[in-house]
């Protein structure tokens, strides 16, 4: 590893995660604009314009959203974190970061074709029986297929920096990317497995029925990790890259590692959690699950610690005095610090919503009600998402050779504030409907003039107001994007990588021991999902055929 | 591996509060009997109409069981059938339901009734319908162009 390589991201490792990026601030324009006009419809005083209709717009805002801007992003800045701390990739990882990224664009352009033409208006969840064009499918395969050879080149490097530092701790950075794709990796499993032996024979005729069950269990197999698929590199920028932008250090190297160890533990064998309330799952398997999904908030509460602690010893290096005077010591005006600090602090009661949700029986008080809407945009479209904006706002410009302006800091934090009082409107306006009775994933409707539902329509306002307040922050973004891409002064723009406080304890050699940590992580989902998903062969009722009901 | 002082007792608090919480739902669970309707029974969902209890929807009085009456429920692509029924103050009710197509959801706003119907599979939830008055249901899972005009309405009478 030479010394140019500790400094900056190779330039060709640079321009592969900013491809990363171009796709990701467009899916975020696109994605963005579906979801303010969702909201108006939803108030009530507007229609869609040229025929398109409102469950087409939502599959598009849930697809371009959930599946497509996060895991551009995440790879992206998972590329750009190894390539920086474990070296620059050889010419063969990056050519297959670059197939991957290949594979990612294909896979989004067909499913965005099927959802511009009306034929897979199934929302980003795809329940069988309803039916969306084999190519909807297909492009959606492609884009998991694209992770899997992307997560391929970052298990490479790491191996190769492995062979080239025996007997050394890897890079905390690398260390967690590579816990973050073999979470993905191992999630990705399940929907891989719904979609190439059900959904897609069944779509291309060479079935007739499906076994709907089944097929939303495997969903679930994957779509809680899928959260924690978008919380992992949130995490790793709070752990290890936030401590060196305010000039502190990284509170403990080994708590981190056994953090994201127990993330990898929890994360997967949860899914039943979301079918609480399902027909064909023994409660006895949903109440273990529900055990597990528990567990998960231990590596949350250690994250939460560490956070402050670093905060706080930070803050008193810097002679604060008093139980909170360290708070004052904070650099408020870093972009790069406030706008993650205020995600990070969306994360507590996002974390308490997910523990009423998982909980049993409270969950049949507000499964899917937009209850539930309020709580995803809670953690990921907030916490999360403020996060990766806090990225972009040094990572762009250092991969592209220029700086963040003291202007352009000023309206990113003009920027990231818009976007939280907009979610704030939105996200508490959704839980209230949400703990009266309002559906998710529902065009405005007065259900008969019940009375029930006129107490809604106000709250459906305030998300509308909520959400253009949230697409005037998109606007700014894009903004600081293109000028940070493009048009800010060249210069040296940091990469800012935690580091450990000096005589802190040698991080103990066991955290690279893949056996015991798959080993155990493989236990746990054999123990959670096996005697479900037999139960839900054996006694599988007659098949559905396919429906196309849009 | 060294654990700060502090972050020991931060992580005893939270483990004792998670395991208060598992034993509180737990206990409601497995000893009081309140579990999430999880029905195992299946049914062909293309022969529900001729098949009981569901090709008689609507609510019907029982005799020797541990409720009082049987509101039978069926749903297909965009409506429930009974589109309106009325139930006795203070009646237990048990609610059994099923899809004749896609997903659906059915929520009576306002109470604790919240489950998946799934085509295959038949779905139940016991209830007593203590407040007067009328309770919306709601599809809540999509099913497709008219999923928010799919409704019914419970009226608890006196």
């Amino acid at each position: 590893m030479n010394i140019q390589a500790k400094l900056k991201v190779d330039p060709r490792d640079g321009k592969l995660a900013m491809a990363h990026f171009y796709v990701f601030i467009v899916a975020l324009a696109i994605g963005g604009l579906a979801g303010l006009l969702q909201t108006f419809v939803r108030s009530g005083k507007f229609e869609l314009p040229f025929g398109i209709g409102y469950y087409q717009l939502l599959t598009l805002h849930g697809v371009v959203l959930a599946l497509v801007m996060t895991t551009f992003f995440i790879m992206g800045f998972l590329h750009a974190v190894v390539s920086k701390t474990a070296g620059t990739y050889t010419n063969r990882q990056r050519t297959l970061a670059w197939i991957s990224f290949a594979l990612l664009t294909i896979g989004t352009i067909m499913a965005a074709i099927m959802i511009l033409l009306n034929e897979a208006s199934v929302l980003y969840t795809f329940y069988a029986p309803l039916q969306a064009h084999a190519v909807f499918y297909i492009g959606l395969t492609l884009v998991v297929v694209g992770s899997w050879v992307g997560s391929a080149a970052v298990f490479m490097k790491y191996g190769e920096w492995r062979k080239a530092n025996p007997g050394q701790s890897s890079p905390l950075l690398t260390f967690m990317a590579v816990i973050t794709l073999m979470m993905w990796d191992i999630a990705t499993i399940g929907v891989a497995t719904t979609v190439l032996f059900q959904i897609l024979p069944w779509s291309l005729g060479l079935v007739e029925t499906i076994n709907v069950g089944l097929s939303r269990t495997l969903f679930w197999y994957f779509g809680h990790p899928l959260v924690y698929f978008w919380l992992l590199p949130a995490y790793m920028v709070w752990y290890a890259i936030i401590p060196k932008i305010i000039g502190g250090k990284i509170f403990s190297d080994s708590l981190a590692r056994l953090s994201f160890v127990l993330l990898l533990f929890f994360s997967i064998p949860v899914g039943l959690h979301h079918q609480l309330v399902e027909p064909g799952i023994d409660p006895a398997w949903k109440f273990i699950q529900v055990i597990l999904t528990f567990l998960v908030v231990i590596p949350s509460l250690m994250t939460a610690f560490s956070l402050f602690a670093t905060f706080e010893s930070y803050g008193r290096s810097k002679g604060a005095k008093g139980l909170f005077g360290w708070f004052k010591k904070l650099p408020w005006g870093d972009a790069r610090f406030t706008i993650p600090f205020i995600g990070m602090l969306g994360f507590i009661p996002g974390g308490a919503g997910g523990i009423v949700n998982a909980s049993h029986q409270m969950n049949q008080l507000v499964h899917n009600t937009i209850w539930i809407t309020g709580h995803f945009h809670m953690t990921v479209a907030f916490a999360v998402i403020l996060t990766f904006y806090g990225v972009a706002y040094w990572l762009i410009p250092h991969l592209t050779g220029r700086i963040l302006t003291k202007k352009m800091n000023k309206l990113a934090m003009i920027q990231g504030i818009t976007w939280t009082i907009g979610m704030l409107f939105m996200s508490s306006s959704m839980h209230i409907q949400g703990l009266l009775g309002g559906p998710r994933r529902s065009a405005f409707s007065e259900y008969g003039g019940a009375a029930q539902a006129a107490e809604w329509i106000p709250y459906q306002i305030a998300q509308a107001v909520g959400g253009s307040i949230l697409f005037i922050s998109i606007i700014l973004m894009v903004y600081v994007f293109i000028n940070l891409a493009f048009f800010a002064p060249k210069g040296e723009q940091e990469f800012p990588v935690g580091e450990v406080a000096k005589g802190a304890e040698k991080t103990p050699l066991v955290f690279d021991n893949w056996k015991l940590w798959l080993g155990i992580s493989a236990i746990l989902i054999v123990f959670a999902y096996t005697l479900p998903l037999i139960d839900l062969i054996q006694n599988a009722p007659p098949g559905s055929k396919g429906f196309k009901l849009w | 591996m060294h654990m700060h002082k502090f972050e020991k007792i931060w992580l005893i608090f939270g483990f004792g509060a998670l395991l208060v919480f598992l034993t509180v739902i737990g206990v409601s669970a497995f000893y009081l009997g309140n579990q999430p309707p999880s029905c195992l029974a299946t049914i062909d969902p293309e022969k529900v109409d001729t098949t009981a209890p569901f090709n008689e929807p609507g609510l019907k009085k029982v005799e020797g069981k541990e409720w009082d009456y049987e509101l039978v429920f069926v749903a297909s692509a965009f409506s429930y059938s009974p589109a309106r029924v009325e139930v006795p103050l203070g009646a237990k009710v048990k609610v059994i339901a099923t899809s004749k197509d896609v997903m659906h959801g059915f929520q009576a706003a306002g109470t604790n009734v919240n489950m998946m119907l799934e085509p295959g599979y038949i779905s139940e939830v016991v209830t007593t319908f203590k407040n007067p008055g009328e309770f919306l249901i709601v599809c809540n899972e999509y099913c497709g162009v008219g999923h928010h005009m799919m409704h019914s309405m419970i009226e608890v009478v006196e």
